[in-house]
């Protein structure tokens, strides 16, 4: 087991916006988290990233760590990253002035004392980086801009799976990495989730439309609406709501 | 025992004070104590004429209201204006032979002095209350025809010098802090930097209040001959006290044709408690005057301690195409009170300046930018370019800019930009998902939004600019 939501009912500003959430996430597996908009997705994988807005008020999230599920809720939103836990943003942040490169090496480096490895140094920490612009099609002078300062949409969703890339986290959860690309970005993003998969991994995609699911396979569809789960089921459950739309599966739960 | 309030004492680790013997002139300030500060100086005739009528003319003028921040009155009656470690003597004695107790006050600073541990490619005046101990690497310096000295020394030793150009770009009549310091000054470091050299190695003046009740009236006066080119470092700090002190310096610099002048200040006197007791008044007048063609003159200042700072570090740009800049990162917690920014005077044609402020607030605290741009008839064809910028963390701080521009020349380019933003939750949350801890999120943020500044600070002053900043903002954000 990698991640276990239970019975979490979760608000920001005492509106409730997850109602009893139950997902169980095994290492190796991709699950889709669907849903129209506004059902709770994105908070969903902000209250598992630890956003400080939102409040867990009944149930708990538990994470493997050293190989026993540990109830995370007094972990900070950085030592969950630590452990593990990527947040791939749905609008990706940007840091006027500090430079990528220097981002991503701060965030390296603490993940490396983190886990008692040596640090690494500038020099070799941008080759590592470059290793693997090109499976983004990124150009080394991302490194050198600001934050996300002027980057198109599809730059900063490259920039997201690139971070993810380097931090290699055990849980990956990424947040509509697929809104607002055009179909060449998608399939590189696509490529790059697909890098990371492996027995050891687990991702959780949050997402609005299935065609992100026909170039990354997820084993498990979950459908959310009115921050509840309504249905789950395997990928079939995904190509039926590209044809049928949400409503015949909201019906019931209105 | 240790309660939050240890935490933001300890935060303070320049705040101790040093047991020394002192010789203090009585307090209060009237013609006789102007006098006897002069004598004590065995200043020539024309200087103690020049702080007599400084102090007359100081005791014809009001306290300025003029500024935003809200200053206690500062009765001038209870101060001490002079005020030295006995051991020294009347005579500057070298460096070596200090009493241990200042030597182990300044390594404990960070700037060890004697011949054995100095820092290498660094000369530096140490001024302790009112008096400069010495000065290091002065007689390489010497061996270039670099004098740097107390001014105290230089009216000794070069008084030509100092009788052409002091009060030449501050008279005592420019305001109520340049008049005081005029009349009472006791010390500070004065350079001279000969035709077309280079100076070696970069001049510093490390000033440390230290007695209590005693204000620090110190001036500076840095001559750049024509071609010449000097990069000056300054630094401050003070004990940790109750009772607010008072520093009213003046600093003044001349360059001659084609010379060039850095000038860099990382200020953190102590800038009082966390309810707003005790701490510095920073009141300051630093003025340069590119008087030569083609003269440079720029400032780099980091203001990040006392509890009310004034000051605005100046360019008179009167040389054809000469240039001045200032770039300010000026930092506020708890209740400090900054009123800062800058005047940029064209005269000459074809001249240049460059403003780059970033202000960051934090806390209970008020930042103010207040600038002027003065483009006179004369100055053809003119550019400015300004930017001011503001941070606020947390939502009781506030930031003001206030710039103001007249240009009385058709030809001129003045060019202004303003901004203000918050430290986000949203940025620090996206630094956080990263595994960046909270404090190093804030350090990249800040860093961030005060790199243009940063740059321009030799690099050993930006590494502690740095530090000085982040440990600041450390207990204000989260």
């Amino acid at each position: 087991m990698m991640l276990e939501v239970n019975n979490v009912t979760a608000s920001v500003e005492e509106t409730t916006i997850l109602n009893k959430i139950n997902i169980k996430v095994n290492a190796g597996e991709v699950h889709a988290i669907m849903g129209p908009n506004g059902s709770g997705k994105s908070t969903l994988s902000k209250v598992i990233a630890g956003h400080p807005d939102y409040e867990v008020t009944e149930g708990d999230v538990k994470f493997a760590i050293n190989g026993k599920m540990t109830d995370i809720e007094e972990l900070e939103p950085d030592e969950r990253a630590k452990e593990g836990i990527f947040l791939g943003f749905q609008y990706p942040i940007e840091i006027p002035g500090v430079t990528n490169i220097t981002f991503m090496h701060e965030a390296f480096n603490a993940l490396c004392e983190h886990q008692g490895a040596e640090i690494m140094n500038e020099k070799d920490f941008r080759e590592y980086v470059k290793s693997k612009l090109p499976l983004l099609h990124m150009n080394e002078n991302f490194l050198d801009r600001a934050v996300n300062e002027g980057f198109s949409g599809g730059e900063k969703k490259k920039n997201e799976i690139l971070q993810m890339l380097l931090l290699n986290p055990r849980l990956a959860l990424l947040d509509e990495t697929d809104s607002g690309l055009d179909i060449d970005a998608l399939k590189t993003v696509a490529n790059g989730v697909n890098t990371l998969k492996s027995k050891h991994n687990a991702i959780v995609l949050v997402t609005h439309y299935q065609r992100l699911l026909d170039y990354i396979k997820p084993d498990f569809v979950h459908v959310l609406y009115n921050g509840k789960i309504i249905k789950s089921g395997d990928k079939s459950l995904a190509l039926e709501l590209e044809k049928k739309g949400y409503d015949w599966l909201i019906e019931d739960h209105k | 025992m240790s309660s939050i309030e240890d935490k933001l004492n300890e935060d303070y680790k320049w705040g101790f004070e040093t047991q020394i013997e002192l010789e203090e002139f009585p307090k209060g300030l009237n013609e006789k104590i102007v006098t006897l500060i002069s004598k004590k100086k065995e200043e020539p005739e024309w200087l103690l004429e020049y702080r007599l009528k400084a102090f007359r003319h100081w005791k014809t003028m009001t306290h300025p209201t003029w500024q935003y921040s809200k200053v206690p009155p500062i009765d001038f009656e209870d101060l001490y204006y002079y005020s030295k470690p006995k051991s020294q003597g009347d005579k500057p004695k070298s460096l070596d032979d200090l009493d241990p107790e200042l030597l182990a006050t300044f390594e404990k600073l960070g700037i060890p002095l004697s011949e054995q541990k100095r820092i290498s490619g660094v000369a530096v005046d140490v001024v302790f209350d009112s008096v400069s101990l010495g000065t290091t690497w002065k007689e390489d310096l010497e061996k270039v025809g670099v004098v740097f000295c107390s001014i105290s020394e230089a009216v000794q030793t070069h008084p030509e010098l100092v009788k052409q150009y002091l009060g030449k770009v501050v008279p005592y009549t420019d305001n109520y802090y340049a008049a005081l310091n005029a009349a009472v000054f006791s010390d500070g470091s004065f350079v001279y930097i000969p035709k077309g050299v280079t100076c070696p190695m970069d001049l510093s003046t490390y000033f440390r209040i230290n007695a209590k009740e005693t204000g620090q009236f110190e001036r500076t006066l840095i001559i750049a001959d024509e071609g010449s080119y000097v990069n000056y470092l300054e630094g401050c700090t003070a004990p940790q006290r109750d009772e607010n002190q008072l520093h009213a310096a003046t600093v003044e610099i001349i360059t001659l044709d084609n010379a060039q002048v850095k000038y860099s200040t990382v200020q953190n006197w102590y800038a009082g408690d966390k309810d707003g007791k005790g701490g510095i008044f920073n009141f300051v007048t630093k003025r340069g005057l590119c008087s030569g063609i083609n003269s440079k003159i720029s400032w780099t200042q980091v203001e990040a301690g006392s509890a009310i700072t004034w000051k605005y570090p100046s360019c008179i740009l009167k040389g054809d195409n000469s240039e001045g800049a200032f770039y300010s990162v000026a930092l506020t917690n708890n209740k400090m009170q900054a009123d800062t920014g800058t005047k940029m005077i064209h005269i000459g044609k074809n001249t240049k300046s460059t403003i780059i402020s970033k202000g960051i607030s934090a806390d209970d605290s008020e930042n103010v930018y207040r600038g002027e741009v003065k483009i006179m008839p004369s100055a053809t064809n003119a550019r400015n370019y300004s930017q001011c910028d503001s941070m606020l963390v947390g939502d009781k701080c506030s930031a003001n800019t206030f710039p103001y521009i007249d240009v009385k020349n058709n030809t001129a380019t003045v060019e202004h930009e303003a901004s203000t933003s918050k430290i986000s939750a949203d940025q620090l949350f996206y630094l956080h998902s990263r595994g960046i801890d909270n404090e190093k999120a804030i350090s990249l943020i800040v860093n961030g939004f005060c790199k243009d500044v940063f740059k321009t600070l030799p690099l050993e002053f930006s590494v502690e600019a740095v530090k000085l900043i982040e440990m600041k903002l450390e207990n204000s954000v989260g």
